[in-house]
């Protein structure tokens, strides 16, 4: 725990508590809301390949999981706004499961190329399942999210329920990591035959965490739906997978701050270089490729790995001092 | 039954296609140990460049073709150098991550360019021959015959050159490759060359029966894993059978039912996979 990771995340959540208090224009809010919807999803990522070392491509698919499961509970079914979100939840971690099941008897490469392979399946059944996600047409009209008689209708309102969901992923994440299930992960992700020697069922870990990332995706596309009110299948495609995965590049992968860092950095710029908007992969492709040659540990990540030599060569000074002091002290006594 | 036949026909040419884009996706891995995610969109540039050969400079088919599978060729060494070559002692999931960049460059750089409308090609070959009562487009011949030649050649290069054992050398044994002088950097550009060159012409063929478009590349691509993953990573006579097997049971799948034909590939994907973990015909468990 150094200093930084104390008073970031406090200075982050005034900051975004007062926001709207200081600037009432709904577009920014909105940009803002979106960005933190997708920082919950790349918290999920970061939980399965930062984490456990497994690249899975297939968020954008769950995420399209949680916003279909939202829409369509609520819009055809007319199950309650709070339970449908519930639902969105649940029911992509139990489709991650079944995903896991499968998917997690293969390794490295063969996984990566599995789960790229799944979310295309997860968008193509969103697309052609016409008799309950309405194909191309999309669900138009989903109603926002109501607690008893209040409903979240104003971009006020829908922001701080989303600001609230992501204090509560960031939360969770955290409660996670630092548990000895987290600690597991981490031995799984340095090696899984030492961890396997240590007494860890891998498997079981691996499947875990990866339904526990999914379910992240699934709150994200329940939020979206919520705060868009319209879903297409494309919101389910690989794109978003890859934009994910550049935030959490950027951010740093494998770092508890990264996803956030990332998704909200990357996010601004590219509102900023909206002139730019169909050029925006000429430059972030590119710079993926720098990002992992360079800086492979991402913004946080090298913020940690700088802290961490300041502080050996803190505690090396510290010795070769107490060193000196002792033999100077030796002297005056002979 | 004729329309069995003719889609047994439509089978072979996706299936040469296929093939043809498979090999260098298995290559590429079998030295490397990287899943190349960038290698449809090489198929993507090569076709493009083909068509504007065409269009802008006039060159006839097959002129056009030389030039893109040698353009390709260059492009395939640069990616090589630039940005895998510095990676392949890195994490492997970085070396991933970095294709996944370069595909996102590609595809939106071709955006940029040339726009994202569907463009056809043009091919001189538009006639239609009569086979047994089947009627066959000269261009699906061509297709059909061009990729056996290809797959030949390939073949005899990597069998009876020097330069190809290298290749196949260190495929089957890096640490004995290394033992007997083979140089990594050399085989791995030579790879990389191959492999997009195969890319080029399978593109350049296949072009004036599909369309050209940005993300042309990306369902071949995947198709192509889902065929190496089939025949086994890094085995060539495996890309080649597996890429048969893959166009065959699209072209059968599509006498039942045309909406199925993309998720063929994947179903097949699913049941391997989880069935043997490591691919069907894996040289080692990973």
């Amino acid at each position: 725990m150094n200093r930084l990771s104390k008073w970031l995340p406090l200075v982050f959540l005034i900051l975004a508590v007062v926001y709207p208090f200081t600037i009432s224009d709904s577009y920014t809010l909105t940009l803002l809301a979106m960005s933190f919807i997708w920082t919950i999803a790349v918290y999920g990522m970061n939980l399965i390949a930062g984490y456990t070392g497994q690249l899975s491509l297939a968020q954008a698919g769950f995420f399209g999981i949680g916003a279909y499961t939202y829409g369509v509970l609520t819009l055809k079914l007319g199950v309650n706004t709070i339970v449908a979100l519930l639902a969105a939840i649940v029911l992509t971690g139990c489709i991650g499961f079944l995903v896991g099941l499968i998917s997690l008897r293969t390794k490295g490469h063969y996984f990566t190329i599995f789960t790229l392979c799944v979310g295309v399946i997860l968008s193509l059944i969103l697309e052609k399942w016409e008799s309950v996600t309405e194909g191309v047409r999309g669900l138009i009209g989903i109603p926002g999210l109501s607690v008893g008689s209040f409903t979240f209708d104003s971009y006020v309102s829908q922001y701080y329920l989303i600001l609230f969901c992501l204090v509560l992923s960031v939360f969770v994440s955290k409660r996670i990591l630092h548990s000895l299930f987290g600690r597991t992960l981490q031995s799984v992700r340095n090696s899984e035959d030492l961890a396997e020697a240590l007494g860890v069922n891998v498997m079981r870990t691996k499947i875990l965490s990866f339904a526990l990332s999914t379910m992240y995706a699934g709150l994200a596309g329940g939020l979206y739906s919520i705060m868009i009110r319209f879903i297409g299948p494309d919101i389910s495609v690989i794109d978003h997978t890859f934009d994910m995965l550049l935030y959490l590049i950027v951010g740093g992968i494998g770092t508890f701050w990264g996803p956030l860092v990332g998704t909200l950095l990357v996010t601004i710029l590219t509102q900023w270089m909206q002139f730019l908007a169909e050029y925006r992969m000429v430059i972030f492709g590119p710079l993926l490729v720098i990002l992992v040659m360079f800086l492979p540990h991402g913004i946080m990540g090298s913020i940690a790995k700088r802290q961490m030599q300041r502080n050996l060569r803190k505690m090396e000074q510290a010795t070769i001092a107490a060193g000196d002091s002792k033999r100077v002290g030796r002297q005056l006594d002979a | 039954m004729e329309q069995f036949f003719q889609q047994l026909i439509n089978g072979l040419v996706l299936g040469s296609i296929y093939s043809l884009v498979a090999l260098g996706l298995t290559m590429v891995y079998g030295i490397l140990e990287l899943p190349n995610f960038a290698h449809g969109h090489l198929y993507m540039v090569g076709a493009y460049l083909t068509l504007f050969m065409m269009t802008l400079y006039g060159f006839s088919y097959w002129p056009a073709i030389v030039i893109s599978v040698l353009a390709l060729v260059v492009i395939g060494v640069i990616l090589e150098r630039l940005v895998f070559n510095p990676l392949k002692d890195a994490p492997h999931i970085n070396a991933m991550i970095a294709a996944v960049g370069v595909m996102l460059f590609m595809e939106a750089t071709a955006r940029v360019l040339w726009g994202s409308d569907f463009r056809r090609l043009e091919s001189p070959y538009e006639g239609v021959v009569n086979i047994f009562g089947l009627s066959i487009t000269e261009q699906r011949i061509i297709i059909i015959i061009s990729a056996l030649i290809l797959m030949v050649a390939l073949n005899l290069f990597l069998k009876k050159s020097v330069i190809g054992q290298t290749i196949e050398a260190m495929a089957q044994n890096r640490e004995g490759a290394f033992l007997v002088g083979i140089n990594a950097n050399k085989v791995s550009m030579l790879t990389f060359a191959i492999a997009a060159g195969l890319a080029a012409a399978a593109a350049s063929l296949a072009a004036p029966v599909n369309l050209v478009y940005p993300s042309m590349g990306s369902m071949v691509n995947l198709k192509a894993f889902v065929i190496i993953v089939l025949g086994g990573m890094g085995s060539l006579p495996g890309a080649v059978l597996g890429g048969y097997i893959l166009g065959l049971s699209e072209g059968m799948i599509s006498i039942v039912n045309t909406n199925m034909q993309d998720l063929v590939a994947f179903l097949i994907l699913v049941i391997i996979l989880a069935l043997k973990p490591a691919g069907l015909f894996a040289k080692e468990a990973r």
